[in-house]
């Protein structure tokens, strides 16, 4: 459409846009490169990629650089690009057994098959501050991989692990999978018209903005709720991407993806047979966001109990209440809109409230 | 006033396709028009994509002018009324950028698609006019019921008492009804809409239209319609007539005019000027000018 130009709000949104790109420049930094961000800020750019719900890792890198490393912005990036993008087909389901596992730990027991194997995580860090990082020279900065990678022996450790919760279902302890040729629900092409399937509660979870999730899933923790969750397994790793081949339609490996998965168990329910079993509570989304997927598991089994009671408690049990209000991009779009003129809606309210007042006053006038 | 150039030479907006959205998601939102045009006033779900500007912001009311939006159109852009408001300055930029080949217009008559945030414009308009609302809150049964599934419910049985019985207890708490803006309405007596924040002084121009007025919500993912010649009446009791905003001095009792174009039967825009007095002035920009323009033709 042809530009009009017009009075004031386009140019001053003109004028904001080259300030707004301006203050990156102001000061002496070089320019960030899209490779430090992915680098060296992975956990908030493994956010981004989660919430935005499209895996593009540079697009993710640019996301924040060009919204100033807004977690909210950059994640919307993703989104509106998303748009623009047809849906060309779809994956069977992937099995996380055949993740390349970088960490998983369990809670639940204190050894594993395979192992519990720890990776990089902050969880037993001292949060003190390591001064020397204030100033830290590219050789410095080198030699830190150099020294990793060292003596490290090829190979030390397998690259994928047999589930946790396996041992578990052996045991009769979880009920066994059921297997689901259910059309799992696409979140994107349809709205969630409730009551929705347990995949279009999961699918709307991992997009989710981890903030929402969290404060809503830790409600459920520390007393409007009561899921009590046991981490069955944390892990986090690369999961081959197998799409089915254009021509022969059979599964090939289009890549790998950078995934969080968090099984939780929860206490025991009277199963179909009779017998109590544990229950489950599932959390999973793209790139390395353990709080997010942790959160995500605990409101997913607190919806589920639930709905296998027929009686909301708490809001954190209220499907339409957690999966409507935990999207980041239309939570902060919709109060980020409070800022745009409402004068006209404001001139309606004076006017109720002016007539309110004329008749209040008439009353307190009238002769009694 | 009257741009003639189109977008064709812009590079910035080459990388997407005509109006943004992939084709199936037109496909999608035109499909989703012709049932909500079906059924007046039925909120109908559908998929609602991101758009590159905020939720809240007028994603709905984009999506459906993107879908409606054909080469030959001209389209003109309003918030408050207003064409040069911050957010209609930015959504008219982005269809600049993402539509080549349409033109813009900041005239009512010109435009073949308005798409419009509270406000309905005053120079009324004809049948190969569509009126595209921006809409926040798609459900009226929201101020009485949270829960989505019971609304859907109610609405379907065109149970509509609790929002009766609001109306009655402002009765009886203000002697007024206190609904300032997105006043309930009634859609061909049966389903009861949330108009969007329009003005009570705009919902009267719902009522057996010329035009197709359409609305989008695109956070809550619902697209509804008033179609033309369609029955749109406020709700209200029948011995409490349904009241627009008045405008009217309460010293003088005179009704409040245009400081610009002198329209004492406009909605107007109350502001403090530099010197703290208040002042009144048309909201809908184009009706102002226009009258200003036959103002001056005429002397």
């Amino acid at each position: 459409m042809a530009y009009v130009a017009i009075r004031g709000g386009a140019d001053a949104i003109k004028g904001s846009a080259r300030l707004m790109d301006a203050l990156r420049a102001m000061g002496s930094s070089a320019p960030l490169e899209l490779d430090q961000i992915e680098r060296q800020m992975p956990l908030l750019h493994s956010r981004v990629l989660s919430e935005g719900g499209l895996y593009h890792p540079r697009l993710a890198s640019l996301a924040l650089k060009q919204s100033l490393g807004d977690s909210l912005e950059a994640a919307f990036f993703l989104r509106a690009y998303r748009s623009t993008k047809p849906r060309l087909g779809e994956t069977a389901p992937h099995d996380t057994r055949t993740m390349r596992v970088v960490r998983r730990v369990s809670a639940a027991f204190k050894d594993i098959p395979g192992g519990q194997m720890l990776g990089a995580t902050p969880d037993y860090l001292h949060r003190l501050f390591r001064f020397e990082l204030m100033d830290e020279g590219p050789e410095t900065f080198a030699q830190i991989a150099r020294d990793w990678f060292g003596n490290r022996p090829k190979a030390e450790a397998p690259l994928t692990f047999p589930k946790v919760l396996d041992t578990l279902r052996d045991e009769g302890l979880l009920a066994p999978l059921a297997e689901s040729d259910e059309e799992p629900f696409d979140i994107t092409r349809e709205p969630l018209i409730f009551p929705v399937p347990r995949s279009a509660q999961l699918a709307t979870m991992a997009r989710g903005e981890t903030g929402g999730l969290l404060a809503l899933a830790y409600s459920n923790m520390r007393g409007y709720g009561d899921v009590h969750p046991t981490v069955g397994e944390l892990r986090v790793g690369y999961v081959p991407v197998m799409v089915p081949h254009p021509v022969t339609g059979k599964p090939m490996e289009a890549g790998e993806v950078l995934v969080t998965e968090c099984e939780i168990v929860a206490m025991f329910e009277k199963a179909d047979d009779g017998a109590p079993v544990f229950t489950l509570g599932y959390g999973a989304c793209f790139g390395h966001n353990e709080v997010k997927a942790i959160a995500m598991a605990v409101l997913d089994r607190a919806i589920s109990v639930a709905k296998d009671k027929g009686r909301i408690a708490n809001p954190s049990e209220d499907p339409e209440f957690v999966l409507l209000h935990v999207d980041g991009i239309e939570s902060m779009g919709f109060c980020t809109h409070y800022k745009m003129p409402h004068y006209v809606t404001f001139q309606s309210d004076m006017d109720r409230l002016r007539a309110a007042r004329t008749k209040a006053e008439e009353a307190a006038d009238a002769p009694r | 006033m009257h741009p003639v150039d189109t977008m064709g030479q812009n590079r910035e907006g080459a990388e997407y396709g005509f109006a943004f959205l992939d084709e199936d998601a037109k496909r999608e939102l035109r499909r989703t028009i012709f049932k909500a045009v079906c059924i007046p006033g039925h909120q109908v779900p559908y998929a609602s994509r991101e758009m590159p500007i905020a939720r809240g912001f007028g994603t709905g009311g984009m999506q459906l002018t993107l879908a409606l939006l054909g080469p030959d159109d001209t389209c003109k852009v309003i918030d408050q009324g207003a064409d040069d408001s911050v957010n209609a300055a930015n959504i008219r930029a982005f269809f600049a950028l993402t539509c080549p080949g349409v033109t813009g217009t900041l005239r009512t008559e010109e435009a073949s698609v308005i798409q419009t945030r509270h406000r309905i414009p005053e120079l009324p308009l004809r049948a190969d006019q569509i009126l595209v609302f921006q809409v926040p809150y798609p459900d009226p049964l929201v101020v009485v019921e949270s829960n989505a599934a019971k609304r859907r419910r109610m609405h379907g049985r065109a149970d509509y008492a609790r929002l009766w019985v609001k109306l009655y207890e402002d009765m009886v708490a203000f002697d007024e009804i206190t609904i300032s803006h997105r006043y309930p309405t009634r859609i061909n007596g049966h389903y009861i809409i949330d108009p969007s924040p329009i003005p009570r002084f705009d919902v009267p121009k719902l009522h057996q239209a010329e035009c197709l007025y359409l609305f989008g919500a695109g956070r809550e993912k619902r697209i509804y319609a008033v179609p033309p010649h369609t029955d749109a009446i406020p709700i209200t009791f029948n011995d409490v007539a349904f009241a627009v905003e008045s405008f009217r001095d309460k010293t003088t009792g005179k009704r409040h005019v245009c400081r610009r174009c002198g329209a004492d039967d406009s909605f107007l825009d109350e502001f403090p000027d530099n010197d703290g007095a208040r002042v009144f002035q048309c909201s809908d920009a184009a009706w102002c000018d226009m009258r200003l323009e036959r103002l001056e033709a005429a002397e």
